[in-house]
């Protein structure tokens, strides 16, 4: 039996301790044991992009990072993103173009959608598309998130 | 997934050393995105995780005019299209760098673990074989050289031998009024594993009007990527034409020895062959011709 790991890390700007075994995927550990429940599991083999995290300012799916390997990184889920109270700019036009439906992949999109801009704020509609390519929503049919990534992108840029 | 251990060496001695005392029980962790898929689902077994990424010379990215670039092997593909110098070099091993997954996989995903993985499909290994890359492979008894072409022996199978792993490439510097290209055919636009890929690197003539050389590889017609060295050697010294570039096809188209499965056909990959295979050198001969 492997013992458990100690692991430090900053995630969305708080330092955080953990334990956690070395086969726990960072997935795990933000849900399971640090109970960020906000990155949600999909797929678990990286095809679907629900459980998408930036760590190290890279867009990374959290299903395929082991929990040990965040060590001493930064890392940014979608709990850092907004509040009820004050909705980041993608999640507010997420909302206004209705562009979820059961929502489980939203997290995840919203996630992306930041990565996407904070790297081009000025994305084509065919840049959106390719870059979301990893995120599956079986919901929308896309065009909505499209249209909402695009307005998020906007709003940015006018705020 | 059943519990490991997990060890992060910070020298390329350290690595090896756990990795002859724990044998086939060691499994090496780059990007992670194929290996951990496998533990998860049980395809492969590990006592001992090792992440290498923590040893300087898996992470080196770096590139000469002369001598040509070093990747190591554990950089993940962003880093490599990231990086102006290599990306204006091998424009071909770009093509297929941020093909590989999708963005959030690219973040992870390096050349070396797609090379290692061994898939019959990788995208990455038919374009570093017509780039003549090579790998340093260090072991227990040294490091030793190995060319893409031959690291790979069957699906999901490749030359390293207990204690040993992949360290990094070097890629010959490109030549004067040269191209790479690489393609593949999928179903979707995008995120999607190769029906079949086809990479080409060709050198032209000062004028170029004609082929002083090229190499061609294809990938998901054959148990390995398969590096097609005589469709290259029919190109050497003939004309720029559409019947020098067919030439090379059917030798391509020959050399695919492709099964049917959920992704297309035989007989389905072996035509794909042929019209990826004339894409690519077309893409690398206008590449060459705007060098």
């Amino acid at each position: 039996m492997s013992s458990k790991v100690h692991v430090q890390a900053r995630i969305n700007g708080d330092d955080v301790e953990f334990l956690c075994e070395p086969r726990q995927s960072l997935l795990e550990v933000l849900r399971d044991v640090l109970g960020y429940t906000g990155t949600k599991e999909g797929c678990n083999n990286g095809n679907c992009g629900a459980c998408s995290v930036i760590l190290e300012g890279r867009l990374v799916n959290s299903c395929l990072v082991f929990g040990f390997e965040i060590q001493g990184k930064e890392l940014q889920t979608i709990e850092g993103m907004g509040s009820p109270e004050e909705l980041h700019p993608v999640q507010q036009q997420f909302l206004e173009n209705a562009a979820l439906q059961c929502g489980i992949c939203t997290p995840g999109f919203i996630v992306s959608t930041k990565a996407l801009l904070d790297k081009n704020p000025d994305p084509t509609e065919a840049e959106v598309r390719y870059w979301l390519a990893g995120n599956l929503c079986r919901c929308t049919g896309y065009d909505k998130i499209v249209r909402a990534v695009l307005d998020a992108a906007k709003a940015i840029k006018n705020s | 997934m059943h519990a490991f251990d997990f060890a992060n060496p910070q020298s390329v001695p350290d690595a090896v050393g756990l990795l002859q005392k724990h044998g086939d029980r060691a499994r090496v962790l780059a990007g992670g995105t194929d290996v951990i898929v496998q533990l998860r689902e049980g395809r492969r077994s590990a006592d001992l995780v090792v992440d290498i990424k923590e040893i300087p010379d898996v992470n080196v990215l770096s590139y000469s005019a002369t001598t040509g670039a070093k990747i190591g092997a554990a950089v993940p593909c962003y880093r490599i299209y990231g990086n102006e110098e290599i990306a204006g070099a091998y424009p071909g091993i770009m093509d297929a760098a941020s093909l590989v997954g999708g963005i959030a996989v690219q973040g992870r995903a390096s050349l070396g673990g797609n090379l290692c993985n061994a898939s019959p499909a990788a995208d990455t290994i038919p374009t570093m074989i017509v780039h003549s890359a090579v790998c340093t492979v260090a072991g227990p008894s040294g490091t030793r050289q190995v060319a893409v072409e031959d690291f790979c022996t069957g699906p999901g199978r490749n030359v390293l031998e207990s204690g040993e792993f992949l360290v990094a490439f070097d890629i010959p510097a490109p030549s004067a009024n040269s191209g790479g290209f690489y393609l593949r055919f999928i179903p979707r636009n995008e995120m999607d594993i190769a029906v079949v890929g086809a990479g080409a690197y060709v050198v032209l003539n000062a004028d170029k009007s004609k082929f002083e050389s090229a190499r061609i590889a294809v990938g998901a017609v054959a148990p390995t990527p398969l590096f097609v060295r005589e469709a290259g050697e029919a190109l050497a010294g003939q004309a720029v034409s559409d019947a020098s570039i067919e030439r090379a096809c059917e030798l391509a188209r020959a050399a695919a020895s492709p099964i049917d499965d959920m992704r297309g056909t035989a007989d389905y990959r072996k035509h794909l062959t042929g019209v990826l295979t004339k894409r690519a050198i077309q893409g690398a001969v206008q590449r060459a011709k705007e060098s």
